[in-house]
């Protein structure tokens, strides 16, 4: 796809693989709005992104939350014009150091399905639609291959991410002929403060760096 | 007729009126009979403005309550009519008047949002310009976090910003959701994209169905800003070509559409953003648009008399007051008709 003038939203936009893909997409011409909780971070990334030429905007929602979703859709929309492209990035591992699904609270699986994997479904089902209409469009889950591999104490996590690789593929198979892409991707092991909550003790020295991701999985998205 | 209080939940089951003024005859049907009536090569085009938060609560600068429904403009400052104390629970016809505002004036709503007021309208004191402080990413958000949909005293509980969605809803321009395309679930979209039919979009700045005053009410729909897309109106063409029937979804398409129609050009239109004030009626000479897809609309509203280009008043009256006795329910979350002439021909061709 064309990403000189596009809309896209990147939700996890204010650390790590997200500001990192926000930064890729507005150096290559999208129109991006970041999307995370924390306002605080999101701003730094935004003005980072804009001291370096490109254009991003903030919207501080949590995407685990019901009556965020058309916020998200609509103030992104009036900011950037109709969404091109989509990346659900956005995840919560749940409660660290993470647990065996015995110790597992019910509620902690219900927030990381809400983040991971509702979250996305709704979203996706507030911008998709434009996007058949105008024939055009791509969405990126970024998947985790916990979502293919059972590790213990990986429960809650494992199975949003395993859900949301299928959710991709419904949504492609549904939408197939329509020129709405669906991409899953996996990042692999990245340098994170999310993969530093989840293995505390991993070399550093050893993980990606989320910018070379991000230009992997943008290369991706414009081919 | 009886209004529709709340969202149904099988949108292609709810009821359609399909009104023919060649055979000066109707029928009723369901929505999701639709594609009975829609051939191979026709287009179906929609708004697709997604439906703002454009009810604001707020005060004046004296502490007076004031609510602010907000049209967007495109010059970034924001057209404004405003209610007296209260909400959509009371009717709009009895809401106090608001408290006259003038130029200069600060309006505040809720913690975040503070706006001058930079124009009032000559026509009414309560139609005003207000221009918003703080960047477009504050605005946008204090705007989603603090303002809520626009809804009236016929519906039965405070709507959320996802109950005034079409399934097309992009930007949002819309003070009111253009509700025609509200109950095109996909799966009758993809049904009748494999029949051959297409869609294209348009994108309509939908206003205010009702302000609270008689005079300004008489002289709905106000101006309002449209955008027809390079790619809709090479559709319309390509439909116009080929022989096909260019369907409008919803009056705000018909307005936008016959708005932008080029002189002499054979019923296509010039792609562009422009604003609107034609007001179409039964004097108007249809150009573009063959036949409107749309709701329930009660004899002697601006939206009946948009109808009025597509069918006689006597037919609409007579195939609406049927529909009445026989339960159809209206507003937003109503039934529908189709109205066009020949549209029941397709069934007998």
């Amino acid at each position: 796809m064309e990403l000189r003038g596009a809309g896209a939203i990147v939700t996890g936009g204010s650390r790590g693989l997200g500001a990192s893909l926000g930064s890729a997409l507005a150096a290559r011409g999208a129109r991006v709005v970041l999307v995370a909780r924390e306002r605080g971070p999101l701003e730094e990334t935004v003005a980072r992104i804009r001291a370096a030429g490109g254009e991003a905007h903030a919207l501080a929602e949590d995407i685990g939350d019901k009556t965020a979703i058309h916020r998200i859709a609509g103030a992104a929309a009036a900011l950037v014009g109709p969404i091109d492209l989509l990346v659900h990035n956005a995840s919560t591992l749940g409660p660290v150091p993470l647990r065996l699904l015995l110790d597992t609270d019910c509620e902690d699986l219900e927030r990381t399905l809400a983040v991971n994997l509702v979250g996305p479904f709704r979203l996706t089902k507030a911008v998709a639609g434009p996007m058949v209409l105008r024939g055009r469009g791509t969405v990126v889950h970024v998947s985790s291959d916990a979502a293919t591999s059972a590790y213990p104490r990986w429960g809650a996590y494992g199975v949003s991410k395993a859900a949301l690789l299928h959710l991709n593929a419904i949504w492609a198979a549904e939408l197939e002929g329509t020129g709405v892409r669906f991409l899953s991707v996996d990042p692999g092991e990245m340098n994170t403060k999310m993969h530093a909550d989840a293995i505390p003790d991993a070399d550093p020295a050893t993980l990606a760096d989320p910018a070379d991701v991000a230009a992997r999985i943008v290369a991706q998205v414009q081919s | 007729m009886s209004p529709a209080t709340w969202p149904r939940e099988s949108p292609l089951a709810e009821r359609l009126l399909v009104v023919d003024p060649r055979c000066d005859c109707t029928e009723e049907r369901r929505v999701g009979d639709l594609a009975a009536y829609v051939r191979a090569g026709d287009l179906l085009v929609v708004n697709d403005a997604a439906t703002l938060p454009a009810s604001l609560q707020g005060r004046t600068a004296s502490g007076a309550s004031v609510e602010a429904r907000l049209l967007a403009s495109r010059d970034g400052s924001w057209r404004a009519v405003l209610f007296g104390a209260g909400d959509w629970r009371t009717r709009t016809e009895d809401r106090p008047a608001p408290p006259v505002v003038g130029e200069g004036d600060v309006l505040t709503f809720g913690g975040e949002l503070r706006a001058r007021v930079s124009g009032v309208s000559p026509a009414s004191t309560r139609v005003v310009t207000l221009r918003f402080e703080g960047d477009p990413d504050h605005f946008w958000s204090a705007l989603y976090r603090h303002g809520r949909p626009i809804q009236y005293a016929y519906v039965a509980a405070p709507l959320a910003l996802w109950h005034v969605q079409t399934p097309f809803a992009s930007r949002p321009w819309s003070s009111e959701m253009p509700s025609a395309a509200r109950p095109l679930a996909w799966e009758l979209v993809l049904a009748l994209r494999a029949k051959g039919a297409s869609f294209a979009a348009i994108t309509h700045a939908a206003g205010l169905s009702s302000t609270g005053d008689a005079a300004l009410d008489a002289a709905l729909p106000m101006r309002e800003s449209y955008e027809v897309p390079a790619e809709t109106a090479a559709a319309i063409a390509r439909t116009r070509a080929r022989g096909g029937r260019v369907i409008a979804v919803g009056t705000t398409v018909v307005r936008a559409l016959e708005s932008a129609a080029l002189p002499g050009g054979g019923g296509t239109v010039a792609p562009g953003v422009r604003d609107t004030d034609l007001v179409v009626g039964s004097s108007h000479s249809l150009r573009v648009v063959d036949a409107i897809f749309t709701g329930m609309h009660e004899p002697g509203t601006s939206h009946d008399t948009l109808l009025q280009a597509f069918a006689p008043r006597e037919l609409l009256l007579r195939a609406f007051q049927g529909a009445q006795q026989r339960g159809f329910v209206g507003h937003e979350f109503g039934d529908s008709m189709l109205v066009g002439p020949g549209i029941l021909s397709v069934l007998t061709s």
